[in-house]
């Protein structure tokens, strides 16, 4: 049982938690991720670690509501207890110095990001962080962004905050300004990250993209993970999560997320109806 | 009363039933029927069936009890042997262990010793009688065990009765191993792997799930933090791919994700369980052994019309226990013998929807002595699915190992070990089960388990290594 320190809804749906679980803060690294169920008719889903803290033990997690799993969690209140949790799982980033990195997140893709920016920062990188959010409802993270980045750009959907349009936008115009990136990390939707991979390709920027897909027990056992880099089937959990962009199928991932959405539909509207 | 001659018949649940239920299948024996089982064994002096059970279970003796309804002092005698008699007596391959070297087998049916072994457990279990703890004296020496598979289990329970303070670290969120996310309820209930489980806790044993070793903590900071030797017994847990055109598509299963769905998540519960599973009318499951049995019943009790097993030699060379392959063919399991997959074809929306398939015919006996299937040319064609599972095996759970170059690995992957207790490369470290020998059976696991105790034991009191 895994207590909850601390719970804020920020953004809108996105629910900020702060775990005890001090084997897990002690091993983490930027990139990784645990396996959470909350109760004990639940499923296992993955979650990024976004912060941790050794001395007090505890790891910070965030949350988007996208359907059962996640809303259950959702309602969970500090003090409560998550049942299951284990981690950290995935290979942590390879973070290097190399020079200008862009970041880039959509939506609680930015949770992910955001740890990795900062050990990119720390290594001695110039960082330009792009956070894109369907509008501004959404928006998380500025405000720890900005500590970490040289220059740091927003974009909404609508418009209602930063700049109207898309992350791929932001990362033309960068480009098309002469700034020489030598690294771009993308991590959000599989349709955002596809687009990322694409401009980045065709200027020779290497890509590094974290792959969301379903997964059961995160330790390779299943194979429910598979994703296809460089035509070879590999399992993100334990292979990954992150691999080079442009070797990415990501039309396969993108099929292979949507596999159940049938079976989600049907959870998530009964859980509504009956709460 | 004239002594009964015909082994008992297990009974089950009716085929129409079960075939649309989890439950166990097999029933279990009344107490009238284990009584007429039981006075068949000729009480051997020099029993042969003990030498055919890989933890030498004292067998005639326990049997003897059983005639005399001394139910407890049996099951007493079975766990002089084996901790987990309810667990053996359920998905032993007999066959080929004890009952193969029953005297009796030579001229008739040898005795139903695994029945008679489940019957023990579970009459003791259903009763008020309360099993009394063994007398422990403790030693105050810590031991980590690493997976609860059958191996762990059964190294983990012999420590603490010699004393030690074992802690088993678990990947998953429940303690068993396959025993939990392999096999199947309806052969293996979960209440039954439970009950040991407990049993485990009462003899003081610490089990810790959710601990990724490897990941959440390496076999030096155990050392570091007191432990003075280690077992590990990570199973083969790696499932393998066939490397075919369109075997990423949807609805397309590895066995240990079908498996793994239906029986630690418990997706055959979906919705009142949140994890869901594509139950299929068409479901095809590529391997002839006990796992795509697992499979393939499973897909039938899903509500499968078609529910097929692909193999690419004969009924004779499947690997599956007959009793097995018995029930599958009973519950109306469709066979395609002498076929083998070539290519997955999907629909618009990437769903698999047919398999095609070439057909084989056997040729000369392979290494194994099973004749090997050649492909005959020109032979392909389509078989319509909607569900695929490929049960063709599985390889070195690799999480651990991987952080853990100290520990020597054949070339199959498998922990390579040095003496009969399982002693690895690595000072302090044992290994056994599957993870050293290749997918192999639960008492097998259970009995290296064992034998890494006695190994850990005397490791620990002598200080000599290799
Ligand atoms: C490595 C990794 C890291 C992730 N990190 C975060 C994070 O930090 N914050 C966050 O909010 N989300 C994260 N996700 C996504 C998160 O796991 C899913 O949103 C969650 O599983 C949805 O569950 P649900 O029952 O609420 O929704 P559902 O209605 O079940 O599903 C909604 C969508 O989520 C995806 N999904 C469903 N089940 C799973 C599963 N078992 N595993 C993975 N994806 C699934 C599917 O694409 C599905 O269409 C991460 C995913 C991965 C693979
Ligand atoms: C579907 C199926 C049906 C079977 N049917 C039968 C049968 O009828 N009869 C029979 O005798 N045998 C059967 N077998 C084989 C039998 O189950 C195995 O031989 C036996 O379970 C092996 O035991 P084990 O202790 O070596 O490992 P496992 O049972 O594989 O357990 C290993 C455990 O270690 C954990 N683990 C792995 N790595 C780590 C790590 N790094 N940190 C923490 N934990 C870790 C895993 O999560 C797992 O729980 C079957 C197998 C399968 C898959
Ligand atoms: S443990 Fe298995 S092999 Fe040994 S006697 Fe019992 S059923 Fe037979
Ligand atoms: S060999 Fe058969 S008959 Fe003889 S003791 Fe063993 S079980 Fe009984
Ligand atoms: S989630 Fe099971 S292998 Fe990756």
């Amino acid at each position: 049982m895994y207590q909850i320190l601390e719970h804020k809804t920020i953004g809108q749906n996105i629910h900020k938690m702060v775990i005890k679980a001090p084997l897990i803060a002690r091993e983490a690294k930027p990139g990784q991720f645990v396996v959470i169920r909350s109760y004990e008719n639940g499923e296992r889903i993955p979650i990024t670690i976004c912060e941790k803290d050794p001395q007090m033990g505890s790891i910070t997690l965030y949350i988007q509501e996208v359907g059962k799993s996640t809303a259950k969690i959702g309602l969970l209140k500090k003090g409560d207890h998550i049942l299951d949790i284990a981690g950290p799982l995935g290979n942590p980033a390879e973070i290097k110095k190399v020079g200008t990195v862009v970041t880039i997140g959509g939506g609680v893709g930015c949770a992910i990001t955001y740890p990795e920016t900062r050990a990119y920062k720390e290594a001695g990188n110039y960082l330009i962080g792009i956070m894109g959010f369907r509008n501004v409802s959404f928006k998380i993270l500025e405000d720890e962004m900005k500590k970490v980045c040289d220059e740091l750009y927003i974009t909404t959907d609508d418009g209602s905050y930063g700049q109207k349009g898309f992350v791929s936008d932001k990362l033309k115009e960068i480009i098309s300004s002469g700034e020489k990136i030598d690294e771009v990390l993308v991590i959000g939707p599989a349709i955002m990250m596809k687009v990322i991979s694409d401009i980045t390709r065709e200027y020779k920027i290497k890509t590094i993209a974290s792959l969301n897909s379903i997964m059961v027990d995160g330790t390779g056992m299943c194979g429910a993970c598979r994703v296809e880099v460089g035509g070879k089937t590999k399992f993100a959990c334990v292979d990954g999560p992150e691999f080079d962009a442009h070797e990415v199928n990501f039309s396969l991932l993108m099929k292979r997320a949507s596999m159940y959405s049938e079976e989600e539909r049907l959870s998530y509207e009964k859980f509504k109806n009956e709460r | 009363m004239a002594k009964n001659k015909e082994r008992i018949d297990m009974p089950r649940q009716e085929i129409k039933e079960r075939i649309r239920n989890f439950e166990e299948v097999a029933i279990g024996y009344t107490e009238e029927m284990a009584l007429l089982e039981a006075e068949r064994c000729l009480n051997c002096k020099d029993a042969t069936c003990i030498k055919g059970c890989p933890v030498n279970v004292k067998i005639p003796e326990f049997i003897k009890f059983v005639v005399e309804k001394k139910y407890l002092d049996a099951l007493k005698k079975i766990k002089e042997t084996n901790s987990l008699p309810a667990i053996c007596g359920r998905v032993c391959p007999q066959e080929e262990q004890c009952e193969k070297s029953c005297i009796l087998g030579k001229a008739k049916k040898p005795i139903a010793i695994g029945r008679l072994e489940r019957f023990v457990a579970d009459w003791v279990s259903n009763s008020d009688i309360k099993e009394e703890l063994p007398k422990i004296e403790k030693k105050n020496v810590k031991v980590a065990v690493i997976g609860s598979g059958p191996g762990g289990l059964a190294c983990a329970a012999d420590l603490a009765l010699l004393g030690y303070d074992v802690t088993i670290f678990e990947a998953l969120h429940k303690p068993g191993g396959v025993l939990v996310y392999g096999i199947p309820e309806f052969r293996l209930p979960k209440r039954i792997v439970e009950r040991e489980v407990e049993y485990l806790k009462k003899l003081g044993v610490k089990i810790e799930t959710n601990v990724v070793v490897g990941k959440s903590i390496t076999l030096k900071d155990l050392f570091e933090s007191g432990f003075k030797a280690i077992y590990l017994g990570l199973g083969a847990g790696l499932p393998k791919f066939m490397n075919l055109k369109g075997e990423n598509l949807l609805n397309i299963y590895s066995a240990n994700e079908y498996l793994t769905r239906t029986n630690l998540m418990k997706a055959y519960k979906f919705p009142e369980y949140d994890t869901p599973i594509k139950k299929g009318k068409r479901v095809a499951v590529i391997g002839g052994g006990n796992v795509a049995m697992d499979a393939v019943r499973s897909s039938l009790r899903y509500g499968a019309e078609h529910a097929m097993i692909i193999y690419r030699r004969s009924r004779q060379e499947l690997p599956a226990r007959e009793e097995e392959v018995e029930n599958a063919e009973a519950e109306g399991v469709e066979f395609h013998f002498l076929v083998n997959p070539l290519e997955f074809i999907g629909d618009e929306k990437g769903f698999v929807k047919q398999i095609k398939l070439q057909r084989m015919q056997l040729g000369e006996p392979d290494e194994s002595g099973r004749r090997k299937p050649v492909p005959i040319e020109g032979s392909e064609f389509l078989l319509d699915v909607d569900v695929v599972v490929i049960a063709i095996g599985q390889t070195a759970n690799p999480v651990l190992l991987n952080v853990t170059p100290e520990i020597k690995r054949n070339r199959w992957g498998n922990i390579e070990v040095y003496d009969e207790f399982g002693r690895t490369s690595m000072k302090g470290v044992f290994a056994g089960g599957d993870i050293v020998t290749g997918e192999a059976t639960v008492i097998q696991a259970m009995g290296s388990g064992k034998k890494s105790a006695e190994g850990i034991d005397q490791y620990i009191k002598t200080g000599k290594w290799l």
